[in-house]
């Protein structure tokens, strides 16, 4: 298949990204050169120096909200990709609405408690939309303990597992962007496979 | 003769793991397996248990249990 034809196939397509952090914001670029039609993206942060290690963010973008300068940089990539943000922190309540219509939901959180709160909610009230967790990637080295494991149809997740953030093995740009772009690369594998 | 009525085998992301009782609930299994990482999903064939139905699910023999370990960091 000829990537302009897999492109048309997946400007079809609307993918979530809940949050737009090291995993979000490297997701979401991916997701956007392959060609993936409309982005959701929900984040309430602002672009922080910290940030620059491992997010797909400039240093000129520092003070802005997240969501404003990843849609500005997916524009710079790929001004087709229609990109629509929600600048809220994403809650049970809130996460069928913000995410209603999208055919594949990215979670891209840092915190833990917020990784639980999203899949517990997505897969009790929306349980056709797949689900690709990251999970485990923090430090750097061992890129062959990374890998994806499939649940089940609505489950998926990527990362080691086992690597998590603390002080003294801080999230950094390699392993985060290794697990990023093979939610990424799920996702594409999960839309080209819907006719 | 062994009395098998009172073990049972599940599958626990995909391995095959044996329990000398017929059923337990969620918590029993977390606490029986030493798992104590609190951040966590769990499906039963299939389904979701919330945390707050840990006591009250039940785990039978042939059920297909899978547990995913949730790390901060992204």
């Amino acid at each position: 298949m000829r990537f302009s034809e897999i492109k048309t196939h997946l400007s079809k397509f609307r993918v979530g990204i809940a949050g737009a952090g090291g995993l979000g914001s490297n997701c979401a670029v991916a997701l956007a050169r392959s060609g993936v039609g409309t982005l959701v993206i929900s984040d309430f942060d602002i672009v922080e120096e910290p940030n620059l290690n491992r997010q797909y963010y400039f240093t000129d973008q520092v003070g802005l909200m997240k969501t404003d300068a990843l849609r500005d940089n997916i524009a710079r990539i790929n001004p087709d990709v229609h990109v629509i943000i929600h600048q809220k922190r994403l809650e049970k309540e809130n996460i069928t609405e913000i995410f209603k219509g999208c055919d594949v939901i990215v979670e891209a959180f840092d915190r833990s408690d917020m990784k639980e709160m999203l899949i517990e909610t997505v897969q009790l009230k929306m349980p056709c939309t797949p689900v690709i967790v990251g999970s485990g990637m923090a430090g750097w080295g061992k890129t062959g303990d990374i890998n994806c494991r499939k649940i089940d149809e609505t489950l998926y997740v990527c990362g080691d597992e086992t690597s998590e953030a603390s002080e003294n093995l801080p999230p950094m740009a390699p392993r985060v962007g290794v697990v990023a772009n093979m939610q990424a690369n799920l996702v594409l594998e999960i839309l080209m496979n819907i006719k | 003769m062994i009395d098998d009525s009172l073990t049972m085998k599940i599958l626990l992301n995909d391995r095959e793991e044996e329990f000398g009782k017929d059923s337990i609930s969620v918590n029993e299994m977390l606490i029986i397996k030493k798992f104590s990482f609190k951040m966590r999903i769990i499906k039963i064939n299939g389904s979701l248990i919330s945390k707050e139905k840990y006591d009250s699910t039940i785990i039978h023999d042939g059920d297909d249990v899978q547990m995913l370990y949730l790390m901060s960091g992204g």
